[in-house]
């Protein structure tokens, strides 16, 4: 077991001593300045910058525990950051959130749905919410259902869905204002392989049209094979970020990111565990 | 193996110790009310046994284990999900014979607080026999039975009845009809008592004990014999020397043991070779519902989805079956009193909780509030949304409420200015709901969870929010109170229609007011609401 990595730098008293970031960048789809969050006694999150190009297929790794979450719960406006802020399309998040908000598309990790309301319901909740038109919103529904294999359960109750199920229906909801940029945690837990290719592809026809997609995950060969940029996170700080093949360098993704986060064990294993 | 599962059972619970300071507090004074109650229960029938008549005491004992067995057996049923600690499901990996689980999961669930307190109470009533000391011995016999029938009797009803209390359907009918039932005990008891009371107001000459001693006597008779009562009744028959009875009910009891052991083990062998699956079939709908039938915006949206989850969620619908049953409930009271002040008050008091039960709307959204932060839905939409099924069917149940309740009392004279309170009511309790909403969270029942079913930990929170929104609502309220009373009290047409006009045209202000105020503090308040729900244990 490797130690964690002190969360603040030495010698400073919290966010104040950190050194001071560079300028947001107001062409990214998605930056991010010093952002900082404490709960309680854990710093979840510390002094994390970062810039997602616009375009970018973007995706974000990293062992439990690391922030991811928080961190892009604070760059969505889920999540009120102690310190920093980010900008969406260079609009100041936490200063101006609706017109933020406006182009952001969340799939937040580990939130319930509005589960007594039908897929179909569901799905028109979500675009009626983001003040869409009934024609819109009824043509989008049935494109989604469609497009994620749904629509046999159009009209099943969200609370009688399968987990991967649930996971398609958010990530519709999150889709169904056209969003110029995409924010998905953890999109691929419990879904079916099928239904993964198919979202993999809805994601990439995205992105060649302009769009921007930011994922988390830990499977690192799936972000290897779908994202071009990829940062790397651990103890609440970005240990390196860039596209792909920068960050990787020789090795691969998964080599890389156990090299950089370390806690590989390599010792005999369970010896008692072989089979007899 | 037995008592591994003794160990992991103490462990559980003092894990829980360990999680809050607030849940410690909750099990330490639940323990010790629980612990009064066993003081006093014992000490009422050791007193009764040795100073009056044992047999009086045999009496208590018999009727009081029967129910207690009862009790045992049907509130699991409805408080499902309140005690899964050690469902039998957890064990279906491990590699237990089935007859060590059993016997391990019983004495299990003996450790609890009300598990104690039954051992405790036996243990303890059984000394109403202290002078004679061969039936104390029975007495001590036949309260293991007893005890051993309710641990058992209960696992096998809990065991047997589990997959259709997994559904969800079930789960939801089941509540309603518990809820139901809770709120109508009071009045059902109040009603009855009432009833024995005027009967022996009939009959003065002799005193309330001796008049009711033989109802008892062949009320203990009778469930003496039955599986519920045989257990505790067989110290009663070593005392009357009434040997065949003894030995018959020792029959029963032993018969109840059996096959309650029975039942248990083969529905256990059931659940542990199927494990659950959820319910195949579940709800539909078709098409949009309700959202279909409203114009396309934030604020209709919300209004849409709030009036889905009023008929489909549990935790709303619940609260909507409890309304009929108030009146009733008034006018029982209000009849065996002959004063209606009570029943006519039903209107504006219906009103009044209406309005208010959307006073923590976001906390049964839970989690799902995240669509409403991340989709950036203004407070004015979000607030309007949620108050507005309330003002559609709001009037309606009231002005039903205040009708029929002047109908049945005849004062046809007092309805319009009843109409006035009943709607400013409404409308100010709405209103303060609407303010207080995007302010004061407190954890309520999760979606899915039944809604008896109170979070714990979170009675301060809740009473100190209920609080604030109360003195609010009334001070608020004096206005329209202040007419009101002056028109009940002087009567005359004109009073009434000022009632009515002073409750509406200043119930609408403070609604718009209200919800002006709590749509700023939902707008600077979002993450924090969602942080809030999340942080709900």
């Amino acid at each position: 077991m490797t130690t964690p990595v002190d969360p603040s730098p030495p010698g400073s008293a919290g966010p104040q001593g950190a050194p001071e970031p560079p300028p947001y960048d107001p062409s990214a789809a998605l930056s991010v300045r010093g952002l900082w969050k404490r709960f309680g006694q854990k710093i979840a999150v510390s002094g994390v910058s970062l810039d997602v190009p616009r375009g970018s297929f973007y995706g974000l790794v990293g062992p439990n525990g690391a922030g991811k979450t928080t961190m892009l719960s604070m760059a969505t406006g889920l999540l009120r950051p102690d310190f920093g802020t980010a900008w969406v399309h260079g609009v100041d998040l936490w200063a101006r959130p609706d017109e933020a908000k406006a182009t952001l598309g969340v799939l937040p990790d580990g939130v319930r749905l509005f589960d007594r309301l039908t897929g179909r319901q569901l799905l028109t909740y979500a675009g009626m919410l983001r003040g869409m038109d009934k024609a819109t919103v009824v043509e989008r529904t049935n494109d989604l259902l469609q497009a994620f294999d749904l629509g046999a359960d159009a009209d099943t109750f969200v609370v009688d869905y399968s987990a991967g199920m649930t996971k398609k229906i958010a990530l519709g909801s999150a889709m169904i204002h056209a969003p110029r940029t995409l924010v998905l945690d953890e999109p691929f837990e419990a879904v079916d392989p099928v239904s993964a290719a198919n979202i993999r592809d809805i994601l990439k026809d995205y992105v060649s049209g302009g769009g921007t997609v930011i994922v988390s995950s830990h499977v690192m060969d799936l972000v290897q094979r779908m994202c071009d940029h990829v940062a790397v996170m651990a103890a609440g700080q970005v240990l390196a970020a860039g596209t792909v093949d920068e960050v990787r360098g020789e090795q691969s993704l998964e080599d890389r990111f156990v090299d950089l986060v370390g806690g590989r064990q390599h010792s005999e294993g369970l010896s008692w565990l072989r089979g007899s | 193996m037995v008592a591994r599962f003794l160990t992991l059972k103490l462990t559980l619970m003092g894990n829980t110790f360990r999680k809050s300071v607030w849940q410690t507090i909750g099990l330490v004074v639940a323990s010790l009310y629980a612990l009064s109650i066993v003081a006093l229960v014992v000490v009422a029938v050791v007193g009764l046994g040795v100073l009056q008549d044992p047999a009086w005491a045999g009496l208590a004992i018999t009727l009081g284990g029967a129910l207690t067995v009862l009790g045992w057996w049907i509130i699991p049923i409805f408080a499902f999900g309140v005690d899964a600690t050690l469902d039998p499901h957890r064990f279906a990996t491990f590699a237990i014979p089935r007859r060590t689980l059993v016997a391990g999961l019983a004495v299990a669930g003996l450790v609890s607080v009300p598990g104690i307190a039954t051992v405790l109470v036996v243990l303890g009533t059984s000394f109403a026999w202290v002078l004679e000391p061969g039936t104390l011995l029975v007495a001590l016999a036949g309260g293991t039975l007893g005890v051993a029938t309710c641990v058992i009797g209960s696992r096998a009803i809990t065991t047997l009845l589990a997959p259709v209390l997994e559904s969800r359907r079930y789960r939801e009918v089941v509540t309603l009809v518990a809820l139901v039932l809770v709120v109508s005990i009071g009045p059902l008891i109040g009603w009855l008592a009432n009833g024995v009371e005027v009967s022996m107001e009939a009959e003065p000459e002799s005193s309330t004990g001796m008049q009711l001693l033989p109802v008892f006597e062949q009320a203990a008779g009778f469930v003496g014999w039955t599986p519920f009562g045989a257990a505790w009744a067989l110290a009663g028959s070593a005392h009357d020397g009434d040997w065949a009875g003894l030995a018959g009910r020792l029959a029963v009891a032993l018969g109840t043991i059996v096959l309650g052991w029975l039942v248990w083990d083969r529905a256990l062998a059931r659940a542990l070779e199927r494990p659950p699956v959820g319910d195949g079939g579940g709800g539909r709908a078709k098409g949009l519902g309700a959202f279909g039938r409203v114009p396309f915006s934030p604020t209709w949206a919300v209004t849409a989805r709030t009036a889905t989850y009023w008929l489909r969620d549990p935790r709303y619908s619940g609260s909507l079956a409890i309304v009929p049953l108030l009146p009733v409930i008034m006018y029982f009271s209000g009849q065996s009193t002959g004063n209606y002040f009570l029943l006519l008050a039903t209107g504006p008091f219906v009103a009044w909780i209406l309005g208010f039960s959307i006073s923590n709307d976001i906390a049964y959204d839970n989690t799902a509030f995240a669509l409403h932060v991340a989709s950036g839905v203004d407070g004015r939409a979000d607030r309007w949304g949620r108050a507005i099924p309330m003002l559609t069917v709001g009037p309606v149940v009231s002005a039903a409420t205040v009708i029929a309740s002047v109908w049945v009392a005849d004062s046809w004279h007092l309805t319009l200015p009843l109409l006035g309170l009943a709607f400013g009511s409404l409308l100010v309790s709405t209103a303060v709901a609407c303010a207080v909403s995007a302010r004061l969270v407190y954890p309520v029942a999760k979606p899915g969870e039944s809604p008896l079913k109170s979070p714990q930990g979170a009675a301060v929170a809740t009473m100190v929010s209920q609080g604030i929104g109360f003195v609010v609502t009334m001070g608020l309220s004096v206005p329209v109170f202040a007419v009101g009373i002056a028109a009940l009290v002087l009567g005359g047409v004109l009073w009434g229609v000022a009632t009515l006009v002073v409750g509406v045209l200043y119930g609408v202000l403070v609604l718009v007011l209200a919800v002006r105020f709590g749509a700023r503090v939902y707008d600077r308040r979002l993450p924090e609401l969602l942080q809030q729900v999340q942080s709900f244990p």
